[in-house]
């Protein structure tokens, strides 16, 4: 397999390089990923987006349908069908040159050395801890004893060192997951990849395991891949974050740039922010009709029949009853835009406020929530919007679902950037 | 409070079992227990012992209990892999296979005891081609004995197997795969272990079948004291000369078949 070995000429091949395309009934799984060695990714994103195939394809226990696989400049998945078009493609490129002098390539799992911690762990439920742990060392070669040495080692480095003599069974949540982690890393992976590690676990257990993930995490020294659903999460195990959705990559890098630029609703929910996509035109974003929460001013859910049906348009300062919805910021910008916000910018007022911000407009509650120490307001009209209040605000303004209220957010804290 | 009583007055009601249930039901168990009653009433119970040590008794016993084990250890070493094939393998015909599996489960062990006798008999495809090239014949030996157990008994161990691999977890074997682990460490070491009470359960109930077998053994291996005499061959010679042997022997095959039964009740007689 070391053969398959070949260095590039432009840069380092270390790492995983990989284009992971797997066609299934209906579903296509399209995703470029690239890992630095000591990197760690997650990907993002809600359930059936492709998450664990693209991590069952890695694993080798999914076959690729195109694309290719290549870990540390050897090449683990190519299949048939991508050969013929990379050499029409062009040649510039390692994987594609390599293809032409080594053609379809599958290595099995268990020639990979690719350590998976699985989302139910599946420890061996036979096996002790101990056991589980040193099942991977045992079949790279090494005898019982130095197997059950290396085992005992790992245990103690994720403080279960007393206890190696227990069944699955007798573990709790935390240390399954603990032992689960030692057992893919005791094989000494080249990549590491983790699916839905702390899914299974309660929420106290959950935050103390992904402290100490993160520390195992920085200290492995080969890429690894966390597939997770949860933003925090991602957030906090990993360096860089893909998000998925349909199969297909729909935003990538770093936390700080996901989270204050989201690209798309899924992501705008998770991180909180109220989303929208239009067009800029200077300072104005021109809201796309229908698409991110723009909705004609007469759909609003309202039980006051006498307000609905007359909405005040000679106060509409975002956008009149059935006109574009437009916002302002601060920042100019040209072209197609997201524009989003937080909750917390959004204020509330029972009449229009008078010297008011930009971006003014006129709202029906639709639901409240509690959200930590405030509560979160779902508001209905030409802008569909979450805003935070404080509890004493709510009963001030005796916010309940049917309630108008004028609802305001600053030019500066709308932030625009491009789709 | 009237819901209470009304709740628990439903409860009764639904736990009272229809007379024309009961009768037919009462009456069939009674046919089920009366027989074994019988036999533990007219068991010589004070001679027990030292029937028990006579040689021709011990020398049916021996033999039973030898090829019954026989013939359970290549069940083991044939079944595994064919519930293993039947369970995973993907080839087409694959259901033909597996009803042609079962078949000596239906198929009365007489007509396999022929159908034996005609592969395994001197003129017979195997059976010539053994007795001129190595001057090996099957029939009427304790070999005939082992095999004829083994071709009714067989299908047990499969069938209990093959549902053993059909519930096993297959990402557990992925999890091995990701650890380094072949083809075959994976099934020894994963997939054999994780489905070990199906193959001890079908280990079992194939050693009991085989122990009670009569038919397939009597037409393929005759019944000669000390070779091919099991206790159920030796059950049916005495009982046409000295009854008492006969329920002695009866009663060995009882004890035996409550032990089976005891050791496998948690998979067989628990409700499911």
């Amino acid at each position: 397999m070391s053969a398959a070995t070949r260095p590039e000429a432009g840069g380092s091949t270390a790492g995983l390089d990989a284009h992971l395309v797997v066609d299934r009934g209906g579903f296509r799984l399209d995703l470029r990923l690239r890992v630095e060695p000591g990197e760690t990714v997650a990907l993002l994103g809600p359930n059936g987006a492709g998450k664990t195939t693209a991590l069952r394809a890695l694993a080798g226990l999914e076959a690729l349908s195109g694309g290719h696989l290549v870990l540390n400049g050897e090449a683990l998945d190519r299949p048939r069908s991508r050969t013929g078009r990379m050499r029409a493609a062009r040649g510039g490129s390692q994987i594609d040159g390599a293809a032409d002098r080594r053609g379809v390539r599958w290595t099995p799992p268990e020639e990979r050395r690719i350590g998976v911690v699985f989302q139910d762990y599946l420890l061996f439920p036979h096996l002790t801890a101990i056991d589980n742990v040193a099942f991977g060392p045992r079949r790279r070669g090494l005898g019982r004893a130095e197997a059950r040495v290396l085992a005992a080692a790992w245990l103690d480095r994720v403080g279960l060192g007393d206890f190696g003599k227990r069944r699955p069974k007798q573990l709790s949540g935390g240390q399954a997951q603990r032992v689960a982690l030692a057992r893919a890393l005791a094989t000494e992976p080249a990549l590491l990849l983790l699916d839905e590690p702390l899914a299974a676990l309660d929420a106290r257990t959950r935050l103390d395991t992904r402290a100490e993930l993160h520390r195992h995490l920085t200290g492995h020294t080969g890429p690894a891949i966390v597939v997770t659903h949860d933003p925090v999460d991602a957030l906090m195990l990993a360096d860089r974050l893909v998000v998925i959705e349909d199969g297909r990559a729909v935003q990538e890098g770093d936390a700080e740039s996901v989270t204050a630029r989201p690209r798309t609703d899924y992501i705008a929910r998770l991180v909180g922010l109220n989303l929208y996509r239009g067009k800029a035109e200077g300072h104005q974003v021109v809201l796309d009709r229908g698409t991110h929460g723009a909705t004609p001013a007469g759909t609003a859910t309202d039980g006051d029949a006498s307000a609905g049906a007359a909405p005040a348009a000679e106060h509409q300062d975002v956008g009149a009853p059935d006109g574009p919805v437009v916002l302002v910021a601060s920042d100019p910008l040209e072209g197609p835009a997201f524009a989003a916000f937080p909750p917390s910018a959004v204020a509330l007022y029972p009449e229009r406020p008078e010297g008011s911000p930009r971006n003014t407009w006129r709202s029906t509650v639709s639901g409240v929530h509690r959200h930590g120490d405030n509560l979160r307001v779902q508001l209905d009209g030409p802008l569909k919007a979450a805003a935070d209040v404080t509890p004493a605000a709510a009963a001030q303004l005796r916010l309940e679902p049917g309630r108008r209220v004028w609802a305001t957010v600053k030019a500066s804290e709308i932030r625009t950037y491009p789709a | 409070m009237s819901t209470g009583n009304a709740l628990s007055a439903k409860r009764v009601r639904r736990r009272r079992v229809p007379a024309a249930l009961l009768a037919p039901a009462v009456i069939g168990l009674a046919f089920l227990i009366l027989p074994l009653a019988g036999l533990l009433a007219r068991a010589p119970w004070t001679e027990l012992p030292a029937r028990l040590a006579e040689p021709e008794m011990l020398a049916a016993l021996r033999l039973s209990l030898l090829t019954a084990t026989a013939a359970t250890a290549l069940s083991l070493l044939f079944g595994v892999p064919i519930a293993w094939l039947l369970a995973r393998g993907e080839f087409p015909g694959r259901s033909v296979l597996r009803a042609l599996v079962t078949v000596p489960l239906v198929l009365p062990p007489v007509v396999g005891g022929v159908a034996l006798l005609l592969v395994f008999g001197r003129n017979g495809i195997v059976g010539s081609w053994l007795y001129e090239r190595f001057d090996i014949t099957i029939p009427f030996s304790t070999t005939a004995v082992v095999l004829a157990m083994t071709f009714v008994s067989m299908p047990f161990l499969v069938v209990s197997v093959e549902g053993a691999l059909r519930g096993a977890d297959l990402r557990f074997e992925e999890a091995a795969a990701t650890l380094g682990a072949g083809r075959w460490t994976v099934f020894t070491h994963v997939t054999l272990p994780m489905v070990a009470p199906g193959v001890l359960a079908g280990a079992v109930l194939c050693w009991a079948r085989a122990l009670g077998e009569f038919g397939a053994t009597i037409t393929f291996a005759g019944n000669f004291p000390g070779r091919t005499q099991t206790m159920p061959l030796a059950v049916y010679l005495a009982l046409q000369s000295d009854l008492e042997a006969a329920i002695v022997l009866s009663l060995i095959l009882l004890a035996v078949s409550v032990i089976v039964l005891a050791s496998l009740r948690e998979r067989w007689t628990a409700a499911p």
